[in-house]
């Protein structure tokens, strides 16, 4: 073992969490200012401490929203981010992974054409070919709805790749053995595939939850309706370029509630979560 | 790498494949294609026609010193938020690599910023140094820096660079952590006996050992700061004061939003697809060297 004293370790821990009270301090903050009153904020007399006023302003943010710059309460605002985020995970894992059963477990003609298709596509963010594909949902009448805020962002290959990699690993000799008990193509994918896939599954939802979930620019062009609009969106409206009128108690705490769901999802499924991050970026 | 054992059948593998062929196909495809197109096209300012112009947006885009200094501003925001980012998610990294008690503690309080979306980061680090309001503008006031990030640029920017590496620090520490701990302990061991000191260990060993995470977050890095503060631009500044913070997508938003120069925000959209296309392949060639399957 490489020698570690005593005292080289009290700085390793202090470098760590001087480092967590960096990271945490803005969070802090805001939870902090959720809690004040608007008027002593404005004035630039924000205290450190908590305030009292945490019920009234969040039962304000989540039921009624700001009384100037939107007024759309921001418990419906969350509703459509999960909607946006449940959709993109699921469908794009859904998609891929049964393209990438096609492309790994047959042979058809184009099979390697139709693969780099897919492929390429890993090389654009949506935010390169934006007015395009504006003009696209808008021509399929799909602006302010669920799908035109989903299914442009379901248009990537990482899933497919991944899956296409899993495969790879799985023995052939599964194959063989539920060819033998009479299973089709379908039942196989359903029956082995499908059970062997879960845990990669679960880690790419992780991922792709809070990429959907954290959407601004694609959500910010197609949503001009109010009671379509996502959290992330909503929040950059509640800061009025008139700074008096900003509602900070209520802003701080919409982003308090916009952060609770992809964290906890984070620290909750910390496995799964790395585990996702690191094969996604392979 | 083929698969030996496959199934037969004529269908079943197009219907597989089409529905993530077609959403790839007509979100994906046709409007790169119409990016492309459209970068050719000079169209009149109610949109009504349109006159073929060969690169002529082009050649405007890059006589135009705004373009070139929104160029430079995104190269140095790029770089300046992936070297503060990176440095000091590497020393994180090392601390929480040895073995001390609470490691798993550490690495939990210390990953979850990654999860924070980027118009919220914005929010929280523009609340913080409003220059009327935030709470620690007033410390900066007290040690008599004249701060406003709303009318002065290169504070602006500043913010920008600050806010937006606060947000990378975590990811960049899972990945520094990932590589450290794929370093075999033994050469540690081996340094040590010979008598290198930590700081000496950590520059003869670690650090080159580190250096395929380090230039594969560098990339990452570049191609986050490109796109992915755009909402913290967004909710910071605006782009503003003046364009001081405009980078190359807020460019691409902005003049297809305001300017309704739908040729010349084309032409600025496929320039951008070249280079990230340019920096997915530099990180792929190098990925798919490190990866031994």
């Amino acid at each position: 073992m490489v020698e570690e004293e005593g005292f080289r370790r009290y700085i390793a821990h202090a470098i760590l969490w001087i480092g967590i009270a960096i990271v945490a301090f803005p969070v802090y903050i805001a939870i902090v200012a959720s809690t004040q009153d608007n008027a002593l904020i404005a004035n630039g007399q924000m205290s450190l401490l908590p305030g009292g006023h945490f019920f009234e302003v969040y039962y304000q943010t989540i039921f009624v929203g700001t009384s100037g710059s939107t007024r759309e309460p921001v418990g419906n605002m969350m509703l459509n981010s999960l909607v946006m985020a449940l959709a993109i995970a699921i469908g794009k894992i859904a998609i891929s992974i049964i393209s990438a059963y096609a492309i790994v477990y047959f042979r058809f003609p184009f099979r390697m054409a139709i693969f780099w298709i897919i492929f390429i596509t890993l090389m654009l963010p949506v935010e390169v070919r934006i007015y395009p594909t504006y003009k696209i949902v808008a021509d399929l009448h799909m602006l302010d709805s669920y799908a035109g805020l989903a299914l442009p962002l379901i248009a990537s290959a990482t899933a497919t790749l991944l899956f296409r990699q899993f495969f790879m690993t799985v023995p052939d000799e599964l194959l063989e053995a539920s060819r033998i008990d009479g299973a089709g193509p379908l039942r196989f994918f359903w029956d082995t595939l499908l059970p062997l896939s879960r845990t990669n599954m679960a880690a790419l939802f992780v991922i792709l939850f809070i990429l959907g979930w954290n959407q601004y620019l694609w959500p910010l062009l197609i949503t001009t309706r109010d009671d379509m609009q996502t959290i992330q969106v909503g929040i950059r409206k509640m800061i009025t370029t008139t700074d008096a009128l900003t509602e900070w108690p209520i802003v701080m705490a919409t982003a308090v509630l916009a952060m609770l769901p992809p964290v906890f999802v984070v620290v909750a499924m910390q496995k799964l979560f790395v585990r996702g991050l690191v094969e996604t970026e392979k | 790498m083929q698969k030996q054992a496959i199934f037969q059948s004529k269908l079943l593998p197009y219907a597989l494949v089409a529905p993530q062929l077609a959403i790839v196909l007509i979100f994906f495809y046709w409007p790169a294609l119409q990016a492309v197109i459209q970068s050719f096209l000079l169209q009149d300012a109610f949109g009504l026609s349109s006159t073929f112009v060969w690169f002529d947006n082009y050649i405007e885009l890059f006589k135009d010193p705004a373009y070139f200094e929104a160029i430079v501003r995104t190269f140095f925001f790029s770089f300046a938020i992936a070297i503060s980012s990176l440095s000091f998610a590497l020393l994180l990294a090392v601390m929480a690599d040895k073995p001390l008690r609470g490691s798993m503690l550490y690495r939990t309080l210390l990953i979850w910023p990654y999860a924070v979306a980027p118009p919220v980061v914005g929010v929280l680090w523009i609340f913080m140094l409003h220059p009327s309001l935030g709470v620690l503008s007033r410390y900066l006031r007290g040690l008599g820096v004249d701060w406003n990030p709303l009318l002065d640029g290169n504070q602006a920017a500043g913010l920008i660079i600050l806010a937006a590496a606060w947000k990378q620090i975590s990811y960049n520490f899972l990945f520094f952590l990932a590589g450290l701990q794929a370093i075999p302990r033994s050469v540690f061991e081996a340094a040590a006996i010979d008598g290198a000191r930590p700081m000496r260990r950590f520059w003869t060993v670690t650090f080159p050992l580190l250096s395929p995470t380090i230039f594969f977050l560098l990339v990452v890095n570049i191609v986050y700061a490109f796109f992915d503060t755009f909402g913290i631009i967004d909710t910071m500044t605006r782009g503003g004061p003046g364009t001081s913070t405009v980078t190359l997508v807020y460019k691409v938003y902005s003049d297809g939003l305001l300017g309704g120069n739908l040729g010349s925000s084309a032409a600025q959209s496929v320039i951008l697809m070249v280079m990230v296309i340019v920096l997915t392949g530099i990180q792929f060639r190098f990925v798919e060297r490190k990866v031994t399957y």
